[in-house]
C-alpha cells in the first residue's frame, strides 16, 4: 500500500509530523462544532427570551463570582423526577444569553434553572442570610454579607457593552440608560417606564432585598427570581427530534 | 560489545524499521484485541443509523428508533398520569372527609401530598413540617386560619396575603409603634409575656392589660386565645411564630408582621391541592 509508505515521510520528520497533526485535529474539530452554528434544531425559536436587564446582570456576576454555580446547576434534563420537582426541561435557547452559560455540572443544592417566581423575596433574603434558618438541612454558606454591600452600577454599561460584543442583543438605548435602568428595577417608587419598555413588561421591579440601599442582595435576588421565567410556554410546542 | 544476531531461526518477521540497529519484531495483535476493535467499529457504524447523529444540510439524522429524549420524558409524564387519573378524579370528586375514610384513597392522597410537600411546601415549612421563624409549624395544634381538612385546602389553594389570588386570607395587623406611646407598647408586651407565664414586671403587665383590652382584644380576643377567622394567633399557647422574647414581641407590636403564603391554586392540580391538604392534616395537629 503505496500511501502507508510514504507514512515514514511523516515519522522522521518532525515539522511534518506537527503539521499535519495539527490538521488532523482541526479537520475533527471543524466537524464536531461547524454543525451547531447552522443546524436549525440547536437552538429552537421561543417567545419571550430578552437579555438581561442591568441589574440582574450583576446578580448574574455577583452569581458567578461567588460560585454559586459549583453547587448548583442550571439545566434541568428531559427526566420525569427533574421535570416534576423543577419544572419544564431547560431549552438552549434560555441560556442564549448566558455569556458563559451557567449550566453547571454538579448538584449540591438544588438546580436554579427555574427558582424565579417560585420563593419570596423576603425568603430568597432570609435565605442569604442563613441558609439553615429557612432549611435546617442545608450545607449552603451564609452569604449576609451581600445585604451590606452597596453597589451603583457604575460600570454595569461596560459589563453589558462586552456582552453586546459577543453577541447579546442590547440596544444603544439599552446601553445609554443602563445605570439608570440598574436604579430604577430595585426602587418601586421611580419612574420605571423606561425599563419596562427596553426590556418588557414582565421585568420584576421591587425592592428586592427590603432595605433603603441598593445592595449586592438586590442584584442577586433580582437574577434568581427572573430564572426560567423568561420563556413564554404556551406558545412553545417542542421539537421532538432532538 | 559484540553484535547480537538480527534474527534467530523460527522468529516472526520484522516490521523493517531499524533504529539506530535496534529492529521490532512484527508480531500480529492478539486475535481477541483485534476482533474486539472490528465490533466496535461496527456496533460505531450500526448506532449511528439507530440514534440521532450525523449533522445534514437542515438537522442531525434522527435515526431509524426515532429515539427522542423529549418524547421519553413525556411519555413517562403521561403514563404516570395516566395511571394515577382514576385515582386523581376520585380524590377531587370525594369531600376530603370522606377521603379519610376511604383507607386507599387516603393512603394515595397522603404519599401523594407529601411527594408535593416536598418539592413545594418543604423549603418554608421545613422537610418535616417543624416549620422555622416566620413558618408556621404544620405539626402542631395551633392553626392561625383553621386546622379543618376544608380550612386547610382554601389556605393551600389561595394562599395567605398574597397578590396572586384575589381569595386569599388576608388580616393585617396594624404597626402599632405609630399608633401606641413608647411606653404603652412596653407595656403591652409585659402582659402578653405574662400570658404564657414568662418572667415579667408585674406592675408594667397590669398597666398593660387595659392597653390590649383597648388595642388588641378585637383580633386576638379578650382572653387572648386569637381568632382564626382573621388569622390572629393564640397569644396564650407559648407557641410563637417570630418568637416570644421580649425583643421579638416589642418588633412584631411596633412594626407589625405580614407573614405571605403564595397561591397554590394556580401551580398545582386540584388533585395535587387535595393531596397536600390530606397529607397536612394527619400529620398531626389536623382538627
Amino acid at each position: 500500500m503505496a500511501i502507508l509508505d510514504k507514512h515514514k515521510i511523516l515519522e522522521t520528520n518532525a515539522t511534518l509530523l506537527l503539521i499535519f497533526s495539527f490538521l488532523v485535529v482541526t479537520i475533527g474539530g471543524l466537524v464536531q462544532i461547524t454543525p451547531l452554528f447552522y443546524l436549525e434544531n440547536t437552538i429552537e425559536k421561543v417567545e419571550g427570551m430578552r437579555p438581561y436587564t442591568p441589574l440582574e446582570m450583576a446578580g448574574r456576576d455577583i452569581y458567578i463570582r461567588e460560585g454559586c454555580y459549583t453547587c448548583h446547576s442550571q439545566m434541568i434534563r428531559p427526566m420525569r423526577d427533574e421535570v416534576e420537582r423543577y419544572g419544564h426541561y431547560s431549552l438552549a435557547a434560555e441560556s442564549m444569553y448566558d455569556h458563559p452559560h451557567q449550566w453547571g455540572s454538579k448538584r449540591t443544592g438544588p438546580d436554579l434553572a427555574r427558582v424565579g417566581g417560585r420563593y419570596s423575596d423576603q425568603w430568597q433574603v432570609d435565605h442569604l442570610r442563613n441558609p439553615q434558618s429557612v432549611v435546617p438541612e442545608s450545607v449552603m454558606p451564609k452569604y449576609g454579607f451581600l445585604e451590606h454591600r452597596k453597589i451603583d452600577g457604575k460600570y454595569i454599561g461596560d459589563v453589558m457593552a462586552a456582552n453586546a460584543l459577543v453577541g447579546t442583543p442590547y440596544t444603544d438605548e439599552m446601553l445609554e440608560n443602563a445605570q439608570a435602568d440598574f436604579r430604577a428595577q430595585a426602587d418601586p417608587d421611580s419612574d420605571y417606564d423606561g425599563l419596562l419598555e427596553r426590556y418588557g413588561e414582565k421585568v420584576n421591579v421591587r425592592n428586592f432585598d427590603g432595605q433603603p440601599e441598593l445592595t449586592e442582595a438586590d442584584a442577586l435576588v433580582a437574577y434568581l427570581q427572573m430564572l426560567g421565567t423568561l420563556v413564554d410556554f404556551s406558545t412553545f410546542t417542542p421539537d421532538a427530534s432532538r | 560489545m559484540s553484535k547480537t544476531p538480527d534474527k534467530q531461526p523460527g522468529d516472526p518477521n520484522t516490521t523493517g524499521h531499524s533504529w539506530d540497529g535496534i529492529e521490532e519484531f512484527d508480531n500480529p495483535m492478539p486475535r481477541w484485541w483485534l476482533w474486539t476493535f472490528y465490533a466496535t467499529i461496527i456496533w460505531a457504524v450500526i448506532y449511528t443509523i439507530l440514534y440521532p447523529a450525523w449533522p445534514l444540510v437542515h438537522s442531525a439524522t434522527a435515526g431509524v428508533l426515532g429515539w427522542s429524549s423529549r418524547e421519553l420524558v413525556q411519555q413517562d409524564m403521561i403514563a404516570f398520569e395516566e395511571a394515577n387519573a382514576p385515582l386523581n378524579a376520585k380524590l377531587v370528586e370525594t369531600s376530603l372527609d370522606d377521603v379519610a375514610k376511604d383507607a386507599e384513597l387516603q393512603q394515595y392522597a397522603v404519599n401523594a401530598g407529601g411527594a408535593v410537600f416536598r418539592t413545594w411546601c418543604a423549603q418554608c415549612h421545613g422537610s418535616g413540617a417543624q416549620g422555622a421563624p416566620g413558618f408556621p409549624n404544620l405539626l402542631d395544634d395551633a392553626w392561625l386560619w383553621g386546622g379543618t381538612l376544608e380550612d386547610i385546602e382554601y389556605t393551600i389553594a389561595h394562599g395567605i396575603r398574597n397578590e396572586e389570588s384575589d381569595d386569599a386570607r388576608y388580616s393585617e395587623m396594624p404597626a402599632f409603634g405609630e399608633i401606641l406611646e413608647h411606653d404603652e407598647i412596653t407595656q403591652v408586651v409585659q402582659y402578653v409575656m405574662s400570658l404564657t407565664n414568662a418572667q415579667t414586671d408585674d406592675a408594667a403587665a397590669q398597666a398593660g392589660k387595659v392597653v390590649f383590652e383597648d388595642n388588641c382584644s378585637s383580633c386576638h380576643g379578650e382572653d387572648g386565645k386569637g381568632d382564626v377567622t382573621q388569622g390572629a394567633p393564640n397569644l396564650t399557647d407559648a407557641i410563637w411564630l417570630f418568637g416570644g422574647s421580649e425583643e421579638a414581641l416589642t418588633e412584631t407590636v411596633t412594626n407589625s408582621r405580614f407573614g405571605v403564603m403564595p397561591a397554590w391554586e394556580t401551580r398545582l392540580t386540584d388533585a395535587q391541592v387535595r393531596a397536600v391538604s390530606a397529607y397536612v392534616h394527619q400529620l398531626g395537629g389536623g382538627q
